[in-house]
């Protein structure tokens, strides 16, 4: 293979451990080309120093036996790393050295995968296009006729990282789809796992009720073995699910024959352009022809979610976000007194976004608002949930577009909140009813820009998620269009 | 219901973030539109529906009574951004 | 019992006022680690060095909550006689203060662990009974040290986190006095539970005194204020006298109160207003995420039951009806676990009616003066025990037996030992005693014509200058016999 970092995260491994290349040429062709690629500004911190050390380090083992052995890997600058500055792409962490690692990313570790960086975001992962950033936009690596496009957010980084072969794979967040619409944006796979099927213990919290860890990966036997490293109860973390798993990656198969398959009527919004309407029939067509039973089903709540998620997240982060004041850690601006440094510290430290959301969350919760707002958007969540629940009795797994459209240009939706948060229309329900949810490039549009669809699967159930999307993949046979134009 | 700019005043001293005046109008027009756009569940009769907080059917894990690290206060000083003799050290509070 | 009234009121130039008081009070739970981290809660350590991670509220950390903790709340929940919620919630209130590093508190609001019950108070007018409107588990908050520097303000975690019962009462209390019995009974069946040590100047216990006053007969409540954080008993009680007072003349003046949080300043002896109005705040609580509903089963709760022991109330019937004890003598055993357990070793072996006496006469005069509590008596119950055996069998007499308690409060040492070696033992020979009933007798023959002439209250002189002759060491019983052969 005369290009390493082509190989899919598997492959990688394979490579590795049947001594096809060692450990260290494969984190120097990922380094040689992470720093060619400045230009996606996919990285707040590079590692490079520290994963070719640790290439070496692995190169002398006798055994390779480990999962990830070899594979280098960035993760989102949610995940705090021992050692490794950890941002939250925020000023207000922008000098935040970790002395401890978080489970997820322990798990990787321990599995001998490297840390090559930690990758850009919206800025504590609010946003869907990550402009939010402190530290600069992330570039996708799909562009519309020369013209820049976002790679969706919050896991931007993470997405464009992995489409850009600039690791091997990534764990990103998920709370309303930052995993599903970034990796929809740039034609990779993304995956949101069950609430509590992986640890948050050591990651930035935005929306501890919400937030969940996921894999991002180039093709779906990827996120398989991810998951496969990264879940697993945490009796640190007090939702995580003490639930038996067996290896998702052994378990894969190629059939959906009989699988009863749901396609919701409301997911048909107003407005949806036509290229994602052919592209969901497509994939109805696709599970169809492969011996699977579709069936046409309500979650008649549909529409109420993105405005409960919009009470409900800024609402935790209101409170989440309240530690970061200037007096343990990260940035300080000084202030006269206590409240004066807290005002200037959090005003300077955090960007528009973040204020934004802590101030509608600081309000929803305020004393004469909460049952208005608050309580309101709880009872809704439930209704959410219901919907799920009454229609998984006669479905195994739902399949609907990722997002309503393809990647979008730099500020083209930035002076409109609400056309900002409408990217995740399709993907915040599963957050709201805590399902795991796959995104699966389909095919690019006209344009050449990736499109993606949706399954969204049972509670702990992301094998049948990951078996319908393995098949469908077989399928589609998705072929990057990246062409290196940043280098 | 909508949001003026006492209300924005209000909040934003309960979240310790100032804004400036030019700050306050951006923010009065999106908080409204988001408000606008939230307040969709007003439809919804939820009367007879039960609030949930959180999707996990988990029961709270509980530890036993044991303490584990006594001493980690170099990791919990390591980043003060100002400290003094093991104290953080914060401007003085004006009760 | 209840020939006194009570009398607690102010008087107005419009007439008497009633004060109504109920109390938050914070009592943190005897656990080894924190109510959500496994750092150490020990009173007095260096600063940050009882600091986790957790504590320190660095990103990503997670709260898992300590179910010795819970064990503890239901403990003390069922020593109030409470209802026991087999569901609970913690939700996070929120405000922002450097010793608060999550800028949010978790505590319970409206789902706590444990409901209404009651506390029963002995007081000089009768039994009162208390209601408890609830108990929860909350985090204790971390220390701000103003006074370390003139433009700073030091910060120290090791209490951030710490577990808290918060207890709160009803407004049924009507008097500092009421409050002062209420805290120290609260204080007494925790520490018979073990849940709490009491400690007030470690700020183990420490209370919210809410108070407000109303006219003598009036139904509605006034408005109340709030005095935080007040950590002894005798700082409460001058509080409520200031703040009755303060809300009185402002009412008698046609004033309003303002409902308000107030401290108490313990150098002036005065409440004054703690923060401005529109600074007030909003805490914002909602359920917190990080954490699912508290949920146990009934069982849980019935072997914690099993397990209990004997509480104050129990034990006050207990003993009134084992040792025949009154209840004013009973109610002083049992207001310390350690004076009741002290009574019954005592109790167990030898006479009752002395070891009462004997007790919470003479031993708790003599800590008293020594300024002890019973656990640090320089007599050990068993010597206590001994020294009433020596009276009861009438080895020493009563007087003697003074003597020999003086000696023992020095070196506990064997009551018998002295006595033998200070040759203190009461003197019962007959024939001893005769000859000394004689000698008086004769040194005083002008009073024994005068008895003889019908002045029979000189019985007493003969029986007391006998004992005297004796050095104290004569059986006055015999004495008293022999004399009255002797006169008659
Ligand atoms: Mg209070
Ligand atoms: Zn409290």
């Amino acid at each position: 293979m005369s290009d390493l970092t082509k190989l899919t995260l598997v492959e990688s491994v394979k490579y590795i451990k049947e001594k096809k290349c060692s450990a260290t040429e494969l984190v120097n062709a990922y380094v040689k080309r992470i720093e060619k690629s400045d230009k996606l500004n996919c990285f707040n911190t590079k590692d490079l120093e520290n994963a070719v050390n640790k290439a070496k380090k692995i190169d002398t083992n006798k055994k390779l036996d480990k999962t990830l052995v070899g594979a280098p890997i960035a993760v989102k600058d949610l995940f705090c790393t021992k050692g490794v500055k950890t941002t939250a792409s925020s000023k207000i962490l922008s000098n935040f050295t970790p002395t401890y690692e978080s489970t997820v990313t322990e798990k990787l570790w321990n599995e001998d995968a490297i840390l090559i960086g930690k990758l850009n975001s919206d800025e504590f992962a609010m946003g869907s296009s990550n402009e939010t950033s402190s530290f600069g936009n992330v570039l996708n690596p799909y562009r519309l006729n020369n013209e820049n496009l976002v790679p969706g957010g919050s896991s931007g980084g993470c997405a464009s990282a992995v489409a850009a072969d600039l690791t091997s794979a990534t764990v990103g967040t998920d709370t309303g789809g930052s995993i599903r619409q970034p990796a929809a944006f740039t034609g990779i796979v993304g995956l949101k796992p069950t609430y509590g099927r992986c640890s948050r213990w050591g990651i930035v919290a935005f929306a501890s009720s919400l937030d969940q860890a996921g894999p991002m990966t180039k093709d779906v036997k990827d996120a398989a073995l991810i998951l496969d490293v990264i879940s697993g109860y945490d009796e640190k973390d007090s939702t995580s699910a003490n639930k038996p798993k067996s290896s998702f990656l052994n378990s894969i198969k190629n059939n959906v024959k009989g699988l009863k398959v749901g396609v919701p009527k409301e997911y048909r919004v107003d407005d949806m352009p036509k290229e994602v309407d052919d592209l969901w029939q497509e994939g109805i067509k696709i599970l169809k022809d492969n011996g699977a039973i579709i069936k046409d089903i309500s979650l008649p709540h549909t529409k109420y979610a993105l405005p409960a998620y919009y009470i409900i997240a800024p609402a935790e982060a209101s409170s989440n976000l309240a530690r970061y004041d200037g007096v343990r850690y990260g940035f300080r601006a000084e202030g006269k007194d206590l409240t004066e440094m807290y005002e200037n510290t959090r005003s300077k430290g955090f960007g528009a976004e973040v204020k934004k959301r802590i101030m509608i969350g600081t309000y929803v919760l305020s004393s004469g608002y909460y049952d208005a707002y608050y309580l309101k958007a709880q009872k809704v969540r439930n209704l959410i949930k219901m919907d799920f629940d009454n229609a998984y009795k006669d479905v195994d797994v739902i399949l609907t577009p990722t997002t309503p459209t393809a990647a979008f240009r730099f500020g083209e939706k930035t002076d409109d909140p609400i056309a900002m948060y409408l990217n995740d229309i399709f993907t915040v329900t599963a957050n709201l009813a805590g399902l795991p949810a796959i995104s699966l490039p389909i095919r690019c549009n006209k344009d050449g820009l990736p499109l993606a669809l949706q399954l969204i699967g049972k509670s702990f159930d992301e094998q049948t998620l990951l078996n319908t999307a393995y098949s469908i993949e077989q399928q589609v046979n998705f072929k990057s269009q990246v062409k290196d134009w940043w280098m | 219901m909508s949001i003026n700019k006492d209300t924005i005043k209000k909040i934003s001293k309960l979240a310790r973030i100032t804004v400036t005046n030019d700050e306050t109008d951006r923010l009065e027009k999106d908080l409204n539109s988001i408000l606008k756009f939230v307040e969709q569940l007003k439809e919804l009769n939820t009367d007879n529906v039960e609030p949930i907080s959180s999707v996990s059917d988990q029961d709270l894990t509980m530890n036993k009574d044991e303490v584990k690290k006594i001493n980690a206060k170099d990791d919990i000083l390591k980043n003060a951004p100002e400290k003094n003799s093991n104290y953080y050290v914060v401007p003085k509070v004006i009760e | 019992m209840s020939d006194k009234e009570f009398n607690y009121y102010i008087s107005g130039d419009t007439g008497k006022w009633e004060v109504v008081i109920g109390l938050e009070v914070h009592a943190q739970v005897s656990s080894n680690a924190k109510l959500f981290s496994s750092s150490a809660t020990q009173f007095g350590a260096d600063p940050n060095s009882q600091v986790s991670l957790i504590d320190a509220a660095m990103p990503g950390m997670l709260p898992v909550i300590n179910k010795f903790c819970v064990e503890q709340a239901v403990r003390t929940g069922l020593g109030l006689k409470a209802k026991i919620n087999l569901t609970s919630v913690f939700d996070r209130k929120n405000y922002f203060y450097a010793d608060l590093p999550q800028g949010y508190q978790i505590s319970q609001y409206k789902y706590p662990i444990v409901g209404e019950g009651e506390v029963v108070l002995d007081m000089p007018y009768g039994t009162k009974k208390i209601g408890i409107e609830r108990l929860h588990l909350e985090q204790d908050a971390g220390k701000s040290l103003h006074d370390q520097d003139p433009t700073k303000t030091f910060i120290d975690l090791n209490r951030s986190g710490v577990a808290l019962m918060e207890i709160v009462s009803k407004p049924d209390l009507r008097s500092p006095e009421e409050v002062a019995e209420y805290i120290k009974k609260l204080r007494s069946i925790m520490r018979y539970l073990g849940t709490c040590d009491g400690n007030m100047e470690e700020g183990s216990l420490r209370a919210d005194v809410n108070v407000s006053v109303r006219k003598v007969g009036s139904k509605d409540f006034g408005t109340r204020c709030e005095i935080k954080n007040v950590n002894s008993i005798k700082f409460m009680q001058q509080a409520i006298q200031y703040e009755a007072k303060r809300q009185v003349e402002l009412l008698e003046e046609g004033k309003k109160i303002d409902q308000e949080t107030r401290l108490f300043d313990t150098k002036k002896n005065e409440t004054r207003q703690m923060r401005s109005k529109e600074d007030a705040h909003d805490y914002r609580y909602f359920p917190d995420p990080d954490l699912p509903p508290l949920k146990f089963s009934q069982s849980f709760v019935d072997i914690i039951k099993q397990k209990l022991p004997e509480l104050p109330d129990d034990k006050k019937e207990r003993l009134m009806n084992n040792y025949k004890l009154s209840s004013y003598e009973a109610g002083v055993l049992i207001s310390d676990k350690d004076t009741s357990d002290y009574f019954e070793d005592i109790a167990k072996t030898s006479d009752v009616k002395l070891a009462i006496n004997w007790v919470i006469g003479d031993l708790f005069a003599a800590l008293n003066k020594l300024g002890k509590s019973i656990k640090e008596t320089p007599i050990s119950s068993k010597n206590l025990a001994k020294l009433i055996d020596l009276i009861k069998n009438n080895t020493i007499s009563g007087r003697i037996a003074k003597e020999v308690f003086e000696l023992m409060l020095k070196d506990n040492r064997d009551p018998k030992v002295i006595v033998e070696e200070k040759g203190l033992v009461q003197e019962s020979n007959v024939g001893e005693l005769e000859k000394i009933i004689e000698k008086v007798l004769k040194d005083n023959a002008d009073k024994v014509a005068e008895y003889k002439s019908g002045k029979d209250k000189l019985f007493g002189f003969f029986v007391g200058s006998v004992i005297k002759e004796s050095k104290g060491k004569a059986n006055p019983a015999l004495v008293n016999d022999l004399l009255k052969k002797k006169l008659s």
